[in-house]
């Protein structure tokens, strides 16, 4: 793939995480479950909770401000377009990017709009974003991915579902940039292994439908349409950044497609804080540009239920050790953390009727 | 301004930007910073004002704790309100998040975060701002 004369690159990137956590064990306990085997099976030892005050705007907004501190030479009137993916917005009709551009200071002559496709929405904005600054309609753009991920009180999804996500500045590839995108590949077909109709609340799934013909088939698929258009091999990339949905996915498609574990664990978060949904694999990214050095190749491949995958071959630029320091980490995040118990869990997620 | 204060809807809206981006008004003339919107400096009576963005960090500098909520945050108790003295020597009434009462003091050093203050109802539209939590 050939981005032309205006690669595309990030100057900036940020991320949000709530305080707050659930130990799966607590979770377990609430539902007559065995924590070793729920733990055993996911590899995930506790999920990140939106506070009672915090929803998809919110984080998308705050991972926003993050991003924006990284990227200082970029104005926000500079910003020509905001996409945000997400399938958890406080609105079913009213753009949570409108809400980001007011919160930056952006100009009103932008583009706005938010985005849909499962758990890879985030990366859809961000190749909107990408292809606006590759074609010179925009010389700024940011795209954010970020979810307060939602689940059934007791289906196996409410062991993974959390919440957080982050943000990205992009625009022409400079000596301000920190990592540039040199190829981008997607695929998509008509899987129905995870949905939420219209005016329900919580999404529902397949089971064991949701591995091999859905998140393996297309991260696999995606990966090697990049390496092989592209002309590379697993030992090419310094770091290997599937979507996260559980603990060991991630790992299994790593091996599967003939990556190391070491290549993987870097942008592994989910068993520290479960699945942001459409902020998982950005939150990946996030965390693996936290401590890339200049010169390492990165492939991000996200998946979203429905289905479809979105691969993406960064590589990073001399920048971006001089701007990790500008910005809260992911592992910041992470590390700062408040335990709830079950009934508070339910009261911060708004899984009780009637409140 | 007390952010949290839950006015109809035209009215946050109109007050949105200064709410999410902590907007202030400088005078041009003797140079007083205010938290909400002015078009007369009361200091010295000036008409010339500018915008101006507030620093996002500050320190407590009173606090009290709400234990019995009004009805609009029923059920959402205790929680912390406190005056905030920005980096600029500016006050204002905000919330403190992310924290106990236990876990603040006066002087603890506080930055802003993008929080949702509150919502006309369950159909209505929500209202966004800046709240703030402890720098650890």
């Amino acid at each position: 793939m050939n981005f032309g004369e205006r690669i595309p690159a990030i100057y900036g990137w940020g991320s949000y995480i709530p305080i707050y956590r659930i130990k799966l064990d607590d979770i377990a306990k609430a539902w007559g479950e065995d924590p070793v085997v729920v733990k055993k099976g996911l590899e995930v030892e506790e999920i990140s909770v939106r506070g009672p005050d915090e929803d998809q705007v919110t984080i998308a907004i705050n991972a926003a401000w993050n991003a924006l501190k990284r990227a200082p030479e970029v104005n926000p009137k500079d910003i020509g377009a905001i996409y945000v993916g997400s399938e958890s917005k406080p609105y079913a009709v009213k753009p949570t990017a409108t809400i980001v551009a007011a919160a930056i200071g952006a100009s009103v002559t932008i583009r706005a709009a938010d985005y849909e496709f499962a758990c890879k929405a985030g990366t859809e904005a961000l190749i909107s974003v990408i292809a606006q600054v590759a074609s010179g309609m925009i010389k700024y753009g940011l795209a954010i991915g970020a979810d307060t991920s939602q689940s059934w009180p007791g289906d196996v999804l409410e062991y993974t579902a959390s919440a957080g996500g982050s943000a990205f500045i992009i625009g022409p590839k400079s000596t301000s940039s920190v990592a540039y995108f040199e190829a981008q590949y997607s695929v998509a077909t008509d899987t129905p292994d995870f949905w939420r109709r219209d005016e329900i609340k919580y999404p529902r799934h397949m089971g064991r439908f949701t591995g091999e013909p859905a998140y393996f088939k297309h991260i696999t698929l995606a990966a090697k349409e990049l390496m092989e258009r592209e002309g590379f091999k697993p030992s090419d990339f310094d770091y290997f950044i599937p979507h996260q949905p559980n603990g060991t996915f991630p790992i299994r498609v790593a091996l599967k497609l003939g990556f190391k574990i070491e290549q993987v664990k870097p942008g592994l978060l989910s068993p520290l804080v479960g699945n942001f949904y459409s902020g998982s694999s950005l939150t990946g990214l996030s965390r693996v540009l936290d401590i890339a050095k200049p010169g390492q190749r990165i492939l991000l491949v996200s998946y979203g239920s429905g289905a479809g995958a979105d691969a993406f071959s960064i590589v990073t630029q001399e920048a971006i050790e001089e701007k990790k320091r500008l910005a809260p980490t992911v592992d910041y995040y992470v590390n700062r953390k408040k335990y709830i118990d079950y009934a508070t869990y339910l009261r911060f997620s708004n899984k009780i009727y009637g409140l | 301004m007390s952010i949290m204060s839950v006015p109809k809807a035209p009215r946050i809206w109109q007050l949105a930007e200064r709410r999410y981006r902590l907007i202030g008004t400088q005078c041009l003339k003797c140079g007083r910073v205010f938290i909400g919107p002015r078009k007369i400096c009361p200091q010295c009576g000036s008409r010339e004002l500018r915008d101006i963005e507030l620093p996002k960090r500050g320190k407590i500098y009173s606090y009290t704790v709400v234990r019995n909520p009004p009805v609009e945050r029923e059920k959402q108790g205790p929680y912390i309100i406190a005056i905030v003295e920005l980096e600029n020597g500016c006050k204002l009434t905000t919330e403190i998040v992310d924290c106990s009462p236990e876990e603040i003091d006066i002087g603890t050093v506080v930055e802003a975060v993008f929080r949702k203050i509150g919502e006309e109802d369950k159909t209505g539209v929500i209202y966004y701002g800046c709240k703030f939590r402890p720098v650890k």
